[in-house]
């Protein structure tokens, strides 16, 4: 089963303007696939076609084998909870919250008891690295380290896909490449995950990259291309 | 994949689709009590200025409850020690428009009556009591001077504070008992001092303790029946008379009483029951003021419009988080319980402060009067519930107004 399949897709908001214009995209499980495009092409669109905040205008979109078209809002609701972790360029970390209860109340909504979530919490903040910082609220971590929290709070669910909507935007080289790190050893212990960027650098060190123009995918390596290979992060940073 | 491959897997999809229902999760009570008291630790400064508008309100519908009962409460007791089965006589109007007399029989006739177990009298003198004679006859400071029998204390079931009691030699000679704002008013300091009466020195030889029942024997000076004939050119009839039975002939006696005391002109007696007034001051200080409680009332609607003006404020700020816990996977109706269960939590919270308050306040204003503390139970589950029907209804357009939030749109705000 794919984890992504669009097909036909197009997304048009009100006032007329024409975001999306057919996509057709698939991912499959284990891929790292980068979303790049100039500003307004419709990245963020399709990001949150695929994370199913929003529906398309025309067209299907089927996640993790559910056909969107027939689910309710409830239902899209839990599908979120199950199968989508998402990142955000801004974080929204919980201030006046410790990095260990931003990421545990990420798993509030998928009925999992609070001791669990905090268990599952630390082992998800171990795995980007910030085992010596559970205590921290974000106001007490660098930049990075925020990104780092909020890629640990939508990985520790396990999620079938990890949604990032230019998670090294306001982040220096330095920390974007500490988060992009992580979004690597992800990747090769086999998360599927799909990043927004329109930095050709990050684009490059994708195995995969969607290109979008205007509303429509340009270039596309191909499903599958993303899967199980090896970042290759070093090329970027050197 | 290939088209067949694709073609199959869908086939396998739409087959797969039922059997994988999707449902969210329910939070636990104890998560939906977090996440609502997240949203309030993070704003305290907001949240305890909107708590307290609830609070003044509650604080004041309780207190207002509160001090009503406590007044109420005291007035009963005091009628429960004081009893109810005491009726006085007096004389009315004759049927000239005249003022009638009680016949000097009066008192024995009184005694009479079966169920009476003590009765006694006064009679009014024409007379002023003053400190010495050289203050004018005209300044009475209100204080009668009245002639009594030696049963009274008992009828009345008084007591003196200071000194004793008429005796049977008292009674006869230039002596008198004061009431306790007789007392007051004559600035009387100890008993053996001497008080001018009709030309004459009275020793005073008691003060009474203050009688409920009897205020018109605390503004009097009283004197022994034969001493205020001898002295005072008393004419002999009473002017009052007093008389217990037991509670459960009151009515009985009552209905005796005129006939008794006059047999002739029945008319021109009018019987009382001094209890009554108390009775009935008791059933007025259990309906509270409603001007203060509708003041209460107002200050609960503007608490409740704080709430409201509070919510919606923190529903529009709040959207990212709104747009995070929508990805995160809350349904509508999550986001919807969040804002309705933070609206409820912070008007409780006003509505507990304000009913400890209002509680405090009934406390120290029934112990400074000396009343006994009364909040009655339905006063404060009644608060409580107010502040409950607050919360939710301030909460209601708030909390629909965070579940229609489109999640794109709320994660957009940057
Ligand atoms: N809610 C909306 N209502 C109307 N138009 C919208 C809305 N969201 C996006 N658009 C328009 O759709 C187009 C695509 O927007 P989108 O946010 O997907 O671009 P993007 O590729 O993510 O750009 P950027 O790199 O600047 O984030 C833009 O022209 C934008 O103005
Ligand atoms: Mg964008």
């Amino acid at each position: 089963m794919n984890i992504v399949e669009l097909t036909g897709v197009t997304k048009a908001y009100p006032g007329g303007v024409k975001a999306l214009r057919g996509v057709d995209l698939v991912i499959e499980p284990g891929e790292l696939t980068a979303i790049v495009g100039p500003s307004g092409s419709g990245k963020s669109t399709l990001l949150n076609l695929i994370g199913t905040l929003d529906r398309p205008s025309t067209g299907r979109v089927e996640i993790t084998g559910y056909d969107v078209a027939k689910l309710s809002d409830r239902e899209l609701s839990a599908l979120r909870a199950r199968h989508i972790g998402f990142v955000f360029q801004s974080f929204h970390l919980a201030d006046g919250v410790s990095a260990l209860d931003n990421v545990a109340d990420g798993l509030l909504y998928g009925g999992i008891s609070l001791s669990k979530r905090r268990k599952l919490a630390r082992a998800a903040l171990e795995r980007v690295g910030l085992g010596h910082r559970l205590g921290h609220r974000p106001n007490q971590l660098s930049g990075g380290e925020r990104q780092r929290v909020a890629v640990a709070r939508a990985v520790a669910g396990e999620p079938d896909l990890l949604l990032a909507d230019e998670p090294t935007g306001n982040l220096d080289t330095a920390a974007g490449s500490e988060v992009l790190g992580v979004l690597s050893d992800l990747h090769r212990s086999g998360t599927t995950i799909a990043i927004i960027t329109h930095d050709q650098d990050i684009a490059q060190w994708a195995p995969r990259q969607v290109r979008v123009r205007d509303g429509h995918l340009v270039t596309d390596g191909g499903a599958g291309t993303g899967r199980n290979q090896t970042a290759a992060w070093e090329e970027v940073s050197a | 994949m290939s088209g067949a491959d694709r073609a199959a897997s869908v086939g396998s999809r739409e087959s797969q689709q039922p059997a994988r229902q999707l449902s969210p999760a329910r939070l636990g009570l104890s998560d939906v009590f977090r996440v609502g008291l997240s949203g309030l630790r993070s704003r305290p400064t907001r949240v305890v200025l909107s708590a307290l508008g609830i609070a003044i309100g509650i604080a004041t519908m309780v207190a207002v409850i509160g001090i009503s009962s406590s007044s109420k409460e005291q007035l009963l007791r005091q009628l429960d020690s004081l009893g109810t089965n005491m009726l006085t006589v007096q004389p009315g109007q004759t049927i000239f428009g005249g003022d009638a007399k009680l016949p000097e029989t009066s008192v024995a006739m009184t005694k009479r009556i079966g169920p009476v177990t003590t009765a006694s009298a006064t009679g009014k003198t024409d007379t002023t009591v003053r400190r010495n004679s050289l203050i004018p006859k005209e300044v009475t400071q209100g204080i009668a001077v009245q002639a009594t029998t030696p049963e009274l204390l008992k009828t009345l079931d008084g007591s003196v504070s200071k000194g004793a009691w008429l005796n049977h030699s008292t009674a006869n000679y230039p002596a008198t008992v004061l009431g306790s704002e007789a007392a007051k008013r004559l600035g009387l300091r100890r008993v053996g001092d001497q008080v001018w009466i009709a030309n004459r020195w009275f020793t005073v030889v008691g003060v009474l303790k203050t009688l409920p029942l009897a205020p018109e024997i605390d503004r009097s000076a009283l004197v022994g029946w034969d001493a205020a004939k001898k002295y005072l050119d008393f004419d002999a009839h009473p002017t009052k008379i007093y008389e217990r039975s037991s509670d459960a002939s009151v009515e009985e006696v009552r209905n005796a009483l005129p006939r008794t005391v006059s047999p002739e002109k029945p008319e021109e007696v009018k019987v009382s029951r001094p209890s009554d007034a108390l009775s009935a001051k008791a059933a007025a200080a259990g309906t509270f003021t409603s001007l203060l409680l509708g003041l209460g009332a107002v200050a609960l609607l503007v608490g409740g419009v704080g709430v409201a003006n509070t919510m919606v404020i923190s529903v529009l700020e709040r959207r990212r988080e709104i747009g995070l816990r929508r990805s995160l996977g809350a349904t509508r109706g999550q986001v919807r319980t969040q804002f309705l269960v933070e609206s409820l939590l912070l008007s409780l919270l006003g509505g507990v402060v304000g009913a400890v308050l209002g509680s405090i306040a009934t406390m120290v204003f029934a112990l400074y009067r000396d009343w006994p503390p009364v909040v009655p139970p339905w006063a404060l589950s009644g608060a409580i519930g107010a502040t409950l029907a607050i919360g939710s209804i301030a909460g209601i357009y708030p909390a629909m107004r965070a579940a229609r939030l489109s999640p794109t749109v709320a994660l957009a705000t940057a």
